[in-house]
């Protein structure tokens, strides 16, 4: 059921609701939008960065000497250049600047030192030529022998990361049915194209500088930068370039304090640009999970208890693994009731690449997991996979494991009804395009040799950041004779919030021109962009910013024309006093005036999770259902993803085209998970850094996308709408494991799907 | 870099129906690196270095290729086109505006070679099938919008230029 | 070191400039060159282009012989459609399955050649035509066939100063086709191929399997056995159960390993399947 929320309907191009154009799209289409790997200064030095080739090793020595030898070669830095704070992190600030002699490196790909020179020729050169003496030693690789304790310590700070338990309920409840299953997810990567880049301008007496860099989040970039060179906040200025895509793999710091160390010592401009290899080492990948999930039903099919342990392989330092970890066993249930849980939840620290964020946070894994469970709940009790869960569905009011209650619109009923009303594809035919079936122009298939399936996932997802994290936004808007602008320092890379705060301002302050200043540190933090949360905060903030500018018109207009205040409203352009009826355009208020306001947007506070795993520790959730139709050579075990059937709970639609590109792409996401994408580790050493053997779906892999957007408006949300970014991710990957289940009979736990495990 | 590795030599690239000369070079560069690094030209995004994801896109002599695999010094007497070189005046080309319509640009780092690929797709095809168009453009990775729109996006320009 | 790069206008030419130089670095399509000096450090010296040699941009087609001669620096792309595909419709399919667009349009056999990766996307074709391949050196030209041409992973007969000037294929009569299996639908580095060759007039099977072996592998005893086993003839019929025994004989003859790419206990499957397809798909 959708609730018609009374906002004047759209009619003004360009306002909420209509297909705004890009701010940046011009620019973008016509290649002269300057990503961070575009940026150039004069006098500019290149850099690039050492790394270890071992994934556990003690540095005995480092020598330079050979690679300050060669002609172009500016400097090298290493770990003592390093001014303030060795370490820097999200959350534990473990991560060395640089392995220091004498230290361990815990991962392989971690820096060791960086230089800077003339050419990016001469810098592979000065690399090849720097001398590193390890002593090996013994990787941790297993996570599970963390867990146990067997693994030796390989931080001072402990291989456990986060240990946490959700009981709630009666724990002797035994079901009619159980079905229990272990579950695996691969190690996935963010493999955003925009390849890392930073270029840092030292200020012309040393003492600061001025960063420009893709990042999501510039000022807790800021914070750990200042940390670790020992200057002060005020003194760097972040600057954020055009960012390629994050996916999450931008919210650690990667390659940002190396840039700055490079500039400040050689008193030059310095870029570093990684290419795809490094990038691969570069940053924080999905992190890798098994976890067990048991589910007791009585014969109706209603959920009674679930239990579920939860390992999740953080790799060398922390990143955001202990939030990755609450995110995960606190969506345990899915989108259904549950009024009994065991849960146990570790995140721990091993030899492998270190893992963070990645688009949908621990949730993607549980969900696996659970959704994968329903199919088997489905099949154990003679019921539809529809069934099955429209039994369960969850629903505002609803108490979570957790005891939080569920204050968010929750239509997932309603999601799965919308998902199930959608038409099904054509039936594939004999004589289907050899590009429609399995294995593509590869011609190893014909018709006779596929069998189709269907399957479904349904997840919930949280919005924003948890357990008492203040994850404010700030925007500040300026109404200067006319001339509306509007400044933030929330990274856009690529989802259209830039886009998004034009319409905002064009709505409240009725003009069509918004202005939209450099996006830096000169305002206050907008968080980071992730967690689905920057159309609510910074949303909210540009919201609120505008219409404290808003109040300051009304003031001005109703002195200055004799206006009702308490009547004054705007519609279209123009200020309008509905007692009088007199209207005035906007452009004609506005002359001649100046109002600046900053505002901040705040969440309502959530708590941290007691240790029983009780406690109101997420801000809001969003939902989706997805349904998956596959095509399966199941002789070789090849797939062709015909159809994702989806219905989305969005709260509103601020903009159509750029919700749907939301969708989309991340099912394009949740799709590589399912059948391609992973990062190949063995004794913790990448296999596959590279696009030849880390693959993401092409034109030729994307399936049929028929989409539902359900508008039942947010209350709790500013603008009514919530964040539709990591959704469509989550659930397609068990939608498509369970089709393929569908198609083949197998069991297939793990993710990403192989052939070998279809066919042998 | 020594000037034993760093050519004296002096060669010309004809970009955009323009000449550029290129000076102190070194001979293993790219000519996405040319392009992008010295004549000011930075349309076309590296992403990947190996021909795997298509952003390095550019028409070299009526054939797209990826400009990463290309040896600058080895494409003299070529003519080149880049994603500059395509509106006229700065104007937005049909294909450009109907991927901005068409909601086809998130993050636009694969944008200028996928503008440039279906500029070369519809030069040589001009009524190509949905398939036709998947396959062609099946060398360019995007990797935010999972293609619905792009398709959206060429569908709106054959509509368009057939009328 | 000059940067320019040598450009011969004439096979001669080229003959005289690789002699002068022989261990400069042939350059046509760029797609492996650069590839190495992009990610691999390769610091490239001398480098020979081969884009204004006119004569291996051409291909011919004799026939009286049933022949048709490729030029060493065609690239993929155009034996994908028109005359070439007509004659040799494997070698279309195959060339159409190599990388993407972009590298299909640069790419080329004598690359394919030069690089000998048994995952080359062209060689199980050039194996199972029994294509011979022509070089040339500074001791004047010399015809190899193609047992002779690959002789390892990533090795080859080509001696210091050789290159790869043509390679002529029969245009056989019957049916021909190549298969190649991958983890996705587009752009993939082969996990397994096959191509197989029937020829109706004299009653023959070859087939020849890439990616599972040191080198491609011609499955001359699977091709015996089904030569004695059932006709190959224009009009012969053939019995599935055949077709199921041929496919796991060609796996026995495979020789595949395990990598991060894929299995050899699937790589194996792989073929079994894929000579049984194409097999039965030669006789509809």
């Amino acid at each position: 059921m959708t609730t018609t929320h009374t906002v004047s309907t759209p009619t003004r191009a360009g306002t909420l609701g209509t297909n705004a154009h890009r701010p940046d799209g011009v620019a973008k289409v016509q290649g002269g939008f300057a990503f961070s790997s575009d940026m150039w200064s004069e006098n500019m030095l290149w850099g690039a960065t050492l790394r270890s080739p071992h994934p556990y090793a003690k540095i005995i020595s480092i020598d330079d000497s050979a690679a300050l030898a060669i002609d172009g070669v500016e400097c090298v830095v290493t770990a003592q250049d390093v001014p303030g704070s060795p370490y820097y992190g999200l959350i534990m600030s473990d991560q060395p600047v640089f392995a220091a002699i004498g230290d361990t490196v815990r991962y392989c790909g971690e820096p060791i030192a960086a230089v800077a020179a003339d050419h990016p020729e001469t810098c592979k050169r000065a690399l090849a030529a720097i001398r590193v003496v390890y002593e090996i030693l013994t990787p941790v690789t297993n996570p599970q022998d963390c867990v146990s304790g067997i693994a030796p310590q390989i931080h001072p700070e402990g291989n456990v990361y986060r240990h946490q338990r959700i009981i709630t309920g009666d724990q002797s409840i035994v079901g009619d049915v159980i079905v229990e299953g272990t579950y695996e997810i691969g190690m996935q990567d963010q493999a955003f194209l925009g390849l890392e880049s930073a270029l840092a301008i030292p200020d012309s007496g040393g003492e600061g500088l001025e960063l420009y860099v893709a990042t999501q989040w510039l000022h807790e970039d800021r914070k750990q930068i200042a940390a670790c060179l020992n200057i002060p906040e005020d003194k760097i200025r972040l600057v954020l370039g055009g960012v390629g895509g994050a996916f999450g793999a931008r919210e650690d710091i990667s390659l940002q304090v190396h840039t700055c160390l490079l500039a400040l010592k050689s008193g030059r401009p310095v870029r570093i640009s990684y290419g795809r290899e490094e990038s691969f080492y570069g940053h924080v990948h999905r992190h890798p999970a098994t976890i067990w999930m048991r589910h007791h039903a009585d014969r109706n099919g209603k959920i009674l208890k679930i239990e579920s342990t939860m390992l999740f392989d953080g790799g060398a330092y922390c990143s955001t693994s202990p939030a990755v970890l609450i995110n995960a066993i606190t969506h345990t249930q899915g989108p259904y009731k549950c009024d009994n849980a065991s849960v146990e939840g570790w995140a721990v620290r091993t030899n492998n690449p270190p893992c963070g964020a990645m688009r949908g946070f621990g949730v993607v894994q549980a969900c696996f997991a659970h959704e994968s469970q329903m199919e088997k709940l489905a099949a154990a009790l003679g019921l539809s996979p529809v069934e099955i869960r429209l039994r369960n569905v969850m629903e505002t009011g609803d108490r979570l494991i957790t005891g939080q209650i569920m204050d968010s619109v929750a239509p997932v009923e309603q999601c799965i009804r919308e998902t199930d009303a959608i038409a099904m594809p054509e039936p594939l035919l004999p004589n289907a395009d050899i590009r429609q079936i399995p294995g593509g122009t590869g011609l190893t298939a014909q018709p006779g040799n596929i069998v189709r399936g269907v399957g479904w996932g349904v997840s919930m997802k949280n919005l924003m950041y948890s357990e008492g994290f203040d994850d404010y936004s700030t925007a500040r808007c300026r109404m200067t004779d006319g001339v509306v602008s509007v400044k933030f320092a929330t990274s856009e890379v690529g989802q259209g919030f830039t886009m998004l705060a034009q319409q905002i301002a064009r709505t409240i302050l009725g003009v069509d021109e918004v202005l939209l200043d450099t996006i830096d540190t000169q305002v206050g933090s907008a968080g980071s962009t992730s967690a689905s949360r920057q159309t609510w905060m910074s949303g909210g903030a540009v919201k609120a910013a505008c219409e404290k500018v808003l109040e300051d018109l009304f003031d001005h207009a109703a002195l200055t024309f004799e206006l009702s205040r308490d009547h004054v409203r705007i519609e279209e352009t123009d200020i309008v006093d509905i007692l009088s009826g007199r209207r005035i355009a906007v452009s004609e208020a506005s002359k001649g005036i100046s109002f600046d306001r900053t505002e901040e947007y705040h969440h309502p506070p959530t708590e941290d999770l007691d240790e029983n795993g009780q406690g109101n520790c997420h801000v809001a959730f969003a939902f989706v259902a997805h349904r998956a139709v596959v095509d399966v050579d199941v002789e070789l075990g090849l797939v062709k993803v015909v159809q994702i059937a989806t219905a989305q709970d969005v709260g509103r639609i601020l903009n159509p085209i750029s919700v749907q590109g939301q969708v989309e792409g991340g099912i394009a996401q949740g799709l590589g998970l399912a059948v391609m994408e992973e990062i190949i580790v063995n004794d913790g050493k990448v296999r596959n850094p590279s696009f030849t053997d880390y693959l993401l779906p092409t034109f030729l892999d994307a399936p049929l996308v028929e989409m539902v957007l359900i508008e039942e408006f947010e209350p709790k949300s500013p603008l009514g709408a919530k964040g539709v970014g990591e959704p469509p991710c989550i659930s397609v990957t068990p939608a498509i494991a369970n089709a393929i289940r569908n198609a083949t009979g197998r069991e297939l736990p793990r993710v990403p799907i192989r052939p070998y495990d279809i066919c042998l | 870099m020594s000037s034993e590795t760093l050519g004296n030599e002096i060669y010309t690239l004809r970009v955009n129906g323009q000449d550029h000369q290129v000076k102190d070079a070194w001979i293993g560069e790219s000519l996405l690196y040319v392009l992008r690094e010295r004549l000011g030209l930075p349309g076309a995004k590296g992403a990947c270095e190996q021909g795997e994801c298509g952003s390095c896109t550019v028409v070299m002599d009526s054939q797209a290729v990826c400009s990463c695999l290309v040896m600058a010094a080895a494409a003299v007497d070529t003519e080149i086109l880049t994603v500059e070189g395509l509106g006229e005046n700065g104007s937005l080309t049909d294909i450009q505006q109907a991927f901005l319509a068409a909601g086809g640009v998130q993050c636009g780092f694969c944008t200028p070679g996928f503008i440039v690929a279906v500029h070369h797709l519809l030069d040589s095809n001009p009524e190509p099938s949905d398939d036709q168009i998947r396959e062609s453009l099946s060398g360019n990775i995007c990797r935010c919008t999972g293609y619905g729109r792009i398709l959206e996006a060429v569908k709106i320009v054959i509509s368009q230029r057939g009328a | 070191m000059r940067v320019a790069v040598l450009t011969p206008r004439s096979v001669d030419e080229l003959v005289a400039t690789l002699s002068e130089y022989p261990q400069a670095s042939l350059l046509a399509g760029g797609t492996d060159l650069m590839v190495e000096v992009n990610l691999h450090g390769r610091q490239p010296g001398k480098v020979i282009s081969l884009r204004r040699v006119e004569e291996l941009h051409e291909w011919s087609h004799r026939t009286t012989q049933q022949t048709v001669t490729i030029g060493a620096a065609v690239p993929y792309s155009f034996m994908e459609t028109g005359q070439i595909a007509e004659l040799l419709p494997a070698l279309a399919q195959a060339a159409r399955t190599v990388g993407s667009p972009q590298i299909r349009a640069a790419g080329t056999l004598g690359g394919n050649l030069g690089t000998c990766s048994p995952a080359g996307d062209t060689l199980p074709v050039l194996a199972a035509l029994n294509a011979v391949i022509h070089l040339l050196g500074p001791d004047g030209a010399r015809d190899v066939p193609w047992p002779d041409f690959m002789l390892g992973v990533k090795k080859n007969c080509l001696e210091i100063g050789e290159f790869v000037h043509s390679i002529t294929l029969p245009v056989v009569p019957g049916w021909q086709g190549y298969a190649k299996v991958g983890s996705r639908n587009a752009m993939v580095i082969a996990t397994a191929s096959t191509c197989l060759v029937r020829d109706t007039d004299e009653g023959l099977v070859t087939v020849a399997l890439g990616s599972v072996g040191a080198t491609i592998i011609r499955c001359t005893q699977s091709e015996n056995w089904l030569a004695k086993t059932t006709s190959l003839r224009l009009g012969a019929q053939l019995d599935r159960t055949i077709a199921v025994e041929f496919g796991q004989r060609v796996a026995s003859e495979s020789k595949p390993i395990d990598d991060h790419r894929s299995t050899a206990e699937y790589r194996k499957h792989c073929v079994a399947i894929l000579a049984q397809r194409l097999l039965m798909r030669s006789f509809e």
